[in-house]
């Protein structure tokens, strides 16, 4: 496999340890950390420095009681949560948006298909499955996309995407990405505002796919 | 495990035959403790003692540290003191849970417990899970490094160092942005001020981090 070249910019990084990132690009982020060595140094040294500013944190007494209450409750069952592992291309936390189950993917023309992970006010996050030649239809953004290639490989203006590789697009960029020949691409693809398409037939049909 | 009590003997830290551990107390004394290059953080030893044996008194020695402190730093998100002890009393839990998960030649225990606190905030606030990395597990017959462990240590107690240099205002923006109320946007806005002072500290533990992750697989 070909090294990772596009990583998590360490703002980011920053915003994901603090909790600040929305859901979407959570995921993305979490995805490719759990494929990403460097960027998972990155975060446990960001996670360092939160450690450190809580080790020299005030203090706020605790009700009295509270010590007690928790060290009587140390060994009372509990149920663990369910820990979804990488299964095939999808890593750990695509499995968990996933509950377990296989991509259920819908058609979006052209053998392009997607299935929705998640859509809220705070943006959505997808899996794409293009076909290798075959091109994203043109689009440019009303806010940021991260897009991570988890299977194959794209390129666009940009350069070349391949697994585990983070692309980052923001309004300024128009692209149209491609998929490589050999393997179909299968990426996870975050927006926090619906992605603008130039083509008049697939701005109509935006709403009903809700890209 | 037995790797593990393995290294605890390298170290000469039984934790069995510890005694009664005193409290730090959450003043200056408490820093002093980890200024010998040569020992393990007192935090370290009572998590370790909680992984390895399920010490109970190691347990209470690390809440009466982190509780307090945990509590303040929830409450900064606008909770009450209820409902912050109720989280104190989540995360406190989870950290004797997930004990087997502490692993101290990547994290220091307060980066640890740092990002149990901050999961649990978010799954109440937004009412969602909060997505994770996949965990790294050992490979099979992996030796434990006590130098490794104390070299990130050290590695943490520089990167204290440095915080505390800053000034109050530059520590106030690193504050904010580590405790989420800062959007990533203004995360990267302010780059160039206090988060340059402290990334060098970062780079230089990064080396040490990337060793040791290229160890573990998935």
């Amino acid at each position: 496999m070909k090294a990772i070249s596009h990583h998590v910019p360490d703002a980011m990084l920053a915003a994901y340890a603090a909790g600040s990132l929305p859901y979407p690009f959570a995921l993305v982020i979490a995805s490719h950390v759990s494929l990403c060595i460097e960027c998972r140094a990155a975060l446990e040294a960001h996670q360092g420095i939160g450690g450190a500013l809580l080790e020299s944190a005030e203090t706020v007494a605790v009700s009295d009681g509270l010590k007690a209450d928790i060290l009587a409750r140390l060994d009372a069952p509990y149920t663990p949560e369910p820990v979804h592992r990488r299964k095939g291309a999808l890593p750990g936390p695509v499995m968990s948006a996933l509950k377990g189950r296989e991509p259920r993917w819908k058609s979006l023309g052209m053998g392009v298909r997607q299935d929705i992970l998640h859509a809220g006010k705070e943006g959505s996050v997808r899996l794409l499955y293009i076909p290798p030649g075959q091109a994203v239809p043109d689009h440019s953004h009303n806010g940021l996309e991260l897009t991570l290639v988890l299977q194959g490989s794209f390129s666009d203006a940009t350069g070349r995407f391949g697994v585990g590789d983070l692309e980052i697009a923001d309004e300024d960029l128009e692209h149209t990405p491609v998929a490589d020949p050999g393997d179909a691409c299968i990426c996870l693809a975050a927006t926090d505002a619906p992605l603008r398409f130039r083509a008049i037939v697939p701005r109509l049909l935006q709403p009903l796919f809700r890209i | 495990m037995h790797l593990r009590i393995a290294v605890m003997l390298m170290l000469d830290l039984d934790t069995s035959r510890a005694g009664p551990i005193v409290p730090v107390m959450p003043s200056e004394e408490g820093k002093k403790v980890s200024q010998e290059n040569t020992e393990l953080s007192q935090q370290t030893v009572w998590m370790l003692a909680v992984r390895d044996n399920r010490d109970s008194e190691a347990f209470a020695a690390l809440f009466d540290f982190f509780a307090p402190r945990l509590k303040a730093f929830i409450m900064r998100s606008g909770l009450s003191a209820h409902q912050s002890e109720e989280i104190v009393q989540d995360v406190m839990l989870t950290v004797w849970r997930k004990a087997a998960m502490f692993d101290p030649h990547r994290a220091q225990v307060s980066a640890w417990i740092y990002q149990i606190a901050r999961n649990r905030q978010i799954d109440i606030l937004r009412r969602e899970r909060r997505p994770m990395p996949e965990e790294l597990h050992e490979e099979p017959g992996s030796e434990a490094d006590a130098s490794q462990i104390l070299a990130l240590e050290q590695e943490a107690r520089r990167l204290k160092a440095a915080l505390g240099q800053l000034r109050p205002d530059q520590r106030e923006i690193i504050e904010k942005a580590y405790m989420g109320e800062l959007t990533h946007q203004e995360i990267s806005q302010q780059t160039g001020l206090p988060l340059g002072t402290i990334k060098s500290r970062i780079r230089l533990g990064l080396d040490r981090l990337r060793h040791e992750l290229r160890e573990l697989k998935s």
